[in-house]
């Protein structure tokens, strides 16, 4: 089975922001393989171990993506493709550079995290089926293929669906999926050997634009008791009553 | 020319979810016709609750087709009808079915989507919207290109108001084949609780590591019952199977948005305040002073949850 790997590279989830000139600023930020993107990764890994195939990696951003794809490659992916994208390329026009990539590689399933832990949009893999006219099953937790069937167990509203595709389609994934392994030392070792694709992006202009960034306004600092529970408790439910009014 | 704003019907089995009438309240600030549009099986009766919250219009699909929401059925159908009617803008709840139907809807009109926006703002007869970022820890905003202009929008961000309307119903027929249809929906196993959905609660009562065990959460349950709250958990509960994964409140669970939030026990990592940093009131209560927790909470206690919860309880039910 050929399985390509939707991967983004992320901040680090403990990353403090700041602006810079109007912009997220990227200086000194540690940056990560997209953690529902990494879910994904070790889905096909573990789909590889057991019945054969090969896992490509395509990651859409500057050089920096490119420990991103080593990573994928480390953990035991065979291939990466780094597609050189305009990192404020929005949602649509990364959906159509990645879909003319993913295209040609004519893969029988494509995986992504549900969503990026930066932008939270979760439209991309979505957007990706629709141009490839492939079935697609968002936030799935649980993915079992049977021949040519892909019955996902997803996270729907108030509860859980169970959802049949036939293959090919693009499967998002959801945190709890499965346990990524870290890379071993081999596995570090082997990914400087395996091969990586650098492409240029097709030119596509984007649709949504980000018109300014601003930070939140800093919270007050709130009141801390310490001391005996029981009094604690009162003042607790005195301040529920009179000054936050919830109750 | 585009015009009128169109609001989908979040709906399962004819319960529609709250967030579509905070959109058709909102809607109508926009000075535009606010039509609500719903599809399924057996909706029609729908429509007078959707006018008693600002629908001047609803379009009716009311198929068997669409009894369950599958995306292949409600985007083609939806497509067909944006290029009959021509809205300007629509709006989607930031469900799981509406980022998941509004992301494949924009891709196949070849327009932008604005999701999970937290407010919007009418700029010179333009919408812009606003939506968090990093998990919240800075904010974009965001000028759609249409028409359609599309966003999807976050539960409990915007007040529900009554505007009692009587509203236009347009019946529209199905116009799908099955070749549109690409996903079989098996099963749906309905989380059952008597407790509020997280994502819709103006109450929550979360708990984590410091509960010890799921009989702490016991404690947790307890406190929420007395608010009629939701129960959430820290990621360090979830991944201890104390609690399942669908009440983890997080980076990497759900985002919610309640008057008061409850944080028992919980650290306060960077990745779960994401999940609960617009909460109108936070307290937190943690055995360690130090704990990050303290830096967002409006009202902290520095104690044991064990002895601090049970008397709580009992200063509330007096």
């Amino acid at each position: 089975m050929k399985i390509v790997v939707c991967v983004k590279q992320t901040f680090d989830t403990e990353a403090r922001i700041t602006l810079k000139d109007g912009k997220i600023n990227k200086e000194g930020v540690n940056l990560i393989i997209n953690p529902y993107d990494e879910v994904a990764v070790e889905e096909a890994l573990q789909i590889k171990e057991k019945g054969g195939g090969e896992v490509i990696v395509v990651t859409a951003g500057p050089d920096k993506a490119m420990d991103a794809i080593r990573q994928a490659l480390a953990m035991g992916a065979d291939k990466g493709v780094l597609i050189d994208a305009d990192p404020d390329a929005d949602e649509y026009a990364r959906a159509v550079i990645l879909a003319k990539v993913i295209a040609d590689l004519k893969p029988d399933l494509i995986l992504a995290g549900h969503v990026a832990a930066d932008d939270g949009s979760s439209q991309v893999p979505t957007r990706l089926a629709e141009i490839l006219n492939l079935p697609h099953v968002n936030v799935v937790r649980k993915l079992e293929l049977s021949g040519n069937t892909a019955t996902c167990t997803r996270e729907a509203d108030g509860g859980t669906e169970i959802v049949e595709v036939t293959l090919p389609a693009v499967i998002t994934c959801q945190v709890g999926m499965n346990e990524p392994r870290y890379p071993s030392m081999k596995g570090i070792m082997q990914a400087k050997k395996k091969p990586v694709d650098k492409v240029a992006a097709a030119a596509v202009e984007s649709k949504a634009k980000v018109i300014e960034y601003f930070l939140p306004p800093a919270k007050a600092a709130g009141k801390k008791l310490e001391g005996d529970p029981k009094e604690m408790a009162a003042a607790l439910a005195s301040w529920l009553k009179t000054e936050a009014k919830v109750i | 020319m585009a015009k009128g704003t169109w609001v989908f019907v979040d709906q399962r089995d004819g319960k529609i979810r709250k967030v579509t009438f905070e959109l058709l309240s909102k809607a109508a600030q926009f000075g535009d016709e606010v039509a609500a549009v719903v599809m399924g099986k057996g909706v029609e009766g729908l429509a007078a609750e959707l006018g008693k919250y600002g629908a001047d219009k609803v379009y009716v699909v009311d198929d068997d087709k669409f009894a369950v929401y599958n995306t292949g059925a409600y985007t083609a159908q939806f497509a067909a009808m944006v290029q009959q009617y021509q809205p300007a803008t629509i709006l989607f709840g930031h469900t799981a079915m509406g980022k998941d139907l509004a992301a494949r809807l924009a891709q196949k009109l070849g327009v932008g989507l604005a999701t999970d926006c937290t407010n919007v703002e009418v700029d010179g007869g333009k919408l812009v919207f606003v939506r968090p970022v990093y998990a919240g820890k800075a904010f974009a905003k965001v000028v759609v290109e249409g028409p359609p202009v599309m966003a999807t929008i976050r539960a409990n961000i915007f007040d529900v108001t009554e505007a009692n309307k009587s509203p236009e119903v347009v019946k529209v027929a199905a116009s799908i084949s099955d070749a549109d249809v690409y996903q079989k929906v098996k099963e749906f196993i309905a989380t059952v609780s008597a407790r509020p959905e997280l994502t819709e609660a103006n109450y929550v009562v979360s708990g984590g590591r410091g509960c010890r065990g799921p009989e702490g959460f016991k404690l947790i349950e307890e406190l929420a019952d007395v608010f009629g709250a939701a129960v959430g958990a820290s990621r360090a509960a979830v991944d201890a199977g104390w609690i399942p994964h669908e009440f983890q409140v997080g980076q990497t669970g759900k985002v919610v948005n309640p008057v008061l939030y409850v944080a028992a026990g919980i650290s306060g990592a960077i990745q779960h305040v994401a999940g609960m940093s617009s909460s109108k009131n936070i307290v937190a209560i943690n055995k360690d002073p130090e704990a990050p927790i303290f830096a967002v909470a409006d009202f902290g206690v520095v104690g044991d949850l064990f002895q601090v919860i049970p008397a709580l309880i009992a200063e509330l039910k007096k």
